[in-house]
């Protein structure tokens, strides 16, 4: 097989996401903070916003879970292979650029559906009722791709300060949960609001979740769908362009 | 034979500074290639574009006959690097960091797994195949990065300062198993700064300065453009007088140390004779005559100051 071929690179990008599970998110702090960190944001939601439904908060609890677990570790894997010196080894082994970068998405995606699967279960738990399975199944899947290219995004500067990026990667992501109808509906949230919400990908995946467990939304389903998969297109090929590029200086 | 290796031209900017300017050589099939030069010369640099790794500002790279910019996979498919400063993952056992390059080389699970058991045999480490990583030595680090590169059995194998800070018995295996591999067809291109390793392994060296390539030649010859003037120890069994060594045909200079003549001379073959003829004429006998040639060392150091002035 022509070791160039997309096959060929597909399976190499499957290694680099094995490598990352065993080395990254197989981690007990990993673990640990992909489960409690939105728990804890949610429980504080909870206390504090006692006159918002159940449902409501569950649906945004799967939200910042899938957001928060498939962006977890992705944004430092290049900085701590950076500083631990083996990313060279792999820029001097047969697999592009764009391989290395899809397979650290596999592995953010497999953890990110993993975790939030127990979100899900949780929430049937509590004795909520699953009306709209396969799109919930759709959505899940699609965000987790959008949001683990948000990831990889986040670390294309090229630094190999792990710290940095982490930084960089929180100021990010804490205003998009807050813009994104998590905790504050979005149809009471003010005209500039709602505009900001427009722009956050993780809205269309809340909205999603909200309609799989309610039967209520605010934009049509069809939309969040289109909405997510064409932010999922352009994340990952900008992700992929921008790696290309900023790689050689990592070196 | 053919070249495994093109240089033309490659160039690297940093900046306001060029790391690498106008470089261009060739490394032959089954050949050993020193890369000598000092710390910041430009040596790393070059090796990270000809593996393609880092990008050339200027200049091509033709790696086993597929351009290092254009077709990197290809190229790569067939040679093994050994990096300078790259390690393996600490994290990863020895047997998961070769089963991984296996995966990354497109190897099939049962040859990747034949291949690391003789890998790990060749190196020394199947007793230790289980660890992790993070519990060997340094010399074992460097030995397990080795049998990495060597995993897709690699018609070329780049080896950046490999035996650097290595303690003497894992220097002795990884200078074996290069001279090995050398045997069994594979070319090498190594870069060090230890003239010592460059001279015992390599068929030909290049010297490279502030990113310029100043020499290109077997360690012989290049020692040999620097001969101009012969070293020769001598000693007599009793004292003849310096004037007299001094005025003899073919003798530059003469010192004293100890009980030997420290002699430089701009002919070697007269200044010998010269000397016979002299203890003859004092009734002294010669008790030692060492002709000393100038080592790769001292090549070394002409070829860049030469280059410097």
């Amino acid at each position: 097989m022509n070791p160039a071929s997309f096959p060929a690179q597909m399976r190499r990008a499957w290694a680099i996401a094995k490598k990352d599970i065993r080395i990254y998110y197989l981690k007990g702090p990993v673990l640990i903070f992909g489960v409690f960190m939105p728990l804890f944001l949610f429980l504080a939601f909870f206390m504090g916003s006692r006159q918002l439904p159940l449902s409501f908060l569950i649906s945004g609890l799967v939200g910042m879970t899938l957001f928060f677990t498939a962006t977890a570790v992705s944004p430092a894997i290049f900085p701590w292979e950076g500083s631990a010196k083996t990313l060279e080894r792999l820029a001097s082994c047969p697999i592009t650029i764009e391989a290395i970068v899809f397979g650290d998405m596999m592995a953010s995606i497999i953890f990110g559906i993993a975790i939030t699967v127990i979100t899900v279960l949780i929430g049937l738990g509590l004795g909520l009722s699953l009306l709209h399975g396969i799109t919930l199944l759709f959505a899940i899947l699609i965000g987790a791709c959008c949001f683990s290219a948000i990831g990889m995004l986040l670390a294309v500067p090229p630094s190999n300060v792990p710290s940095n990026i982490m930084m960089l990667s929180s100021l990010i992501k804490f205003p998009l949960v807050f813009i994104s109808g998590i905790f504050v509906p979005l149809e009471q949230m003010p005209a500039w609001g709602q505009m900001l919400a427009v722009c956050s990908p993780l809205t269309y995946f809340t909205d999603l979740v909200r309609y799989s467990f309610t039967d209520s939304h605010f934009f049509p389903v069809m939309n969040d769908i289109i909405a997510l998969m064409i932010c999922t297109f352009v994340f990952t090929v900008g992700t992929m362009y921008l790696h290309k590029r900023t790689m050689p200086k990592r070196m | 034979m053919r070249p495994i290796i093109q240089a033309d031209n490659l160039t690297k900017i940093f900046g306001n500074s060029t790391a690498v300017d106008h470089v261009s050589f060739d490394v032959q099939q089954g050949e050993i290639f020193g890369f000598l030069g000092q710390n910041g010369a430009g040596k790393t640099t070059t090796t990270r574009m000809l593996t393609g790794v880092i990008p050339p500002d200027g200049g091509t790279a033709t790696i086993l006959g597929y351009d290092i910019r254009s077709n990197p996979v290809m190229a790569k498919q067939k040679f093994g690097v050994v990096p300078e400063t790259s390690t393996a993952y600490a994290d990863l056992t020895a047997w998961q960091n070769l089963m991984l390059m296996g995966e990354l080389y497109g190897i099939g699970r049962p040859t990747a797994v034949q291949r690391s058991d003789e890998l790990l045999q060749m190196v020394g480490l199947s007793e230790r195949k289980d660890q992790k990583v993070q519990t060997y030595s340094k010399g074992m680090k460097q030995r397990l990065i080795l049998a990495m590169a060597l995993i897709n059995e690699p018609d070329l194998l780049f080896l950046d300062e490999p035996t650097s800070g290595l303690d003497v018995q894992s220097t002795h295996m990884i200078l074996s198993l290069l001279r090995e591999l050398n045997e069994e067809g594979a070319t090498i291109f190594l870069t060090t700064h230890n003239m010592e390793e460059a001279n015992q392994l390599c068929h030909r060296v290049g010297i490279i300065r502030n990113g310029r390539m100043v020499a290109i030649d077997a360690p012989e010859k290049l020692k040999a453009t620097i001969d101009r003037e012969h070293r020769i120890e001598v000693s007599f069994d009793h004292d003849i007088p310096g004037d007299s060594l001094t005025s003899l045909d073919g003798i530059i200079r003469a010192t004293k140390t100890g009980d030997k003549w420290q002699i430089i001379a701009d002919n070697r073959d007269s200044a010998i004779r010269s000397l016979v003829t002299l203890s003859a004429q004092n009734h002294a006998s010669i008790v030692t005559l060492n002709t000393r040639a100038p080592t790769l060392d001292e090549a070394f150091i002409r070829l860049t100051q030469e280059e410097q002035s």
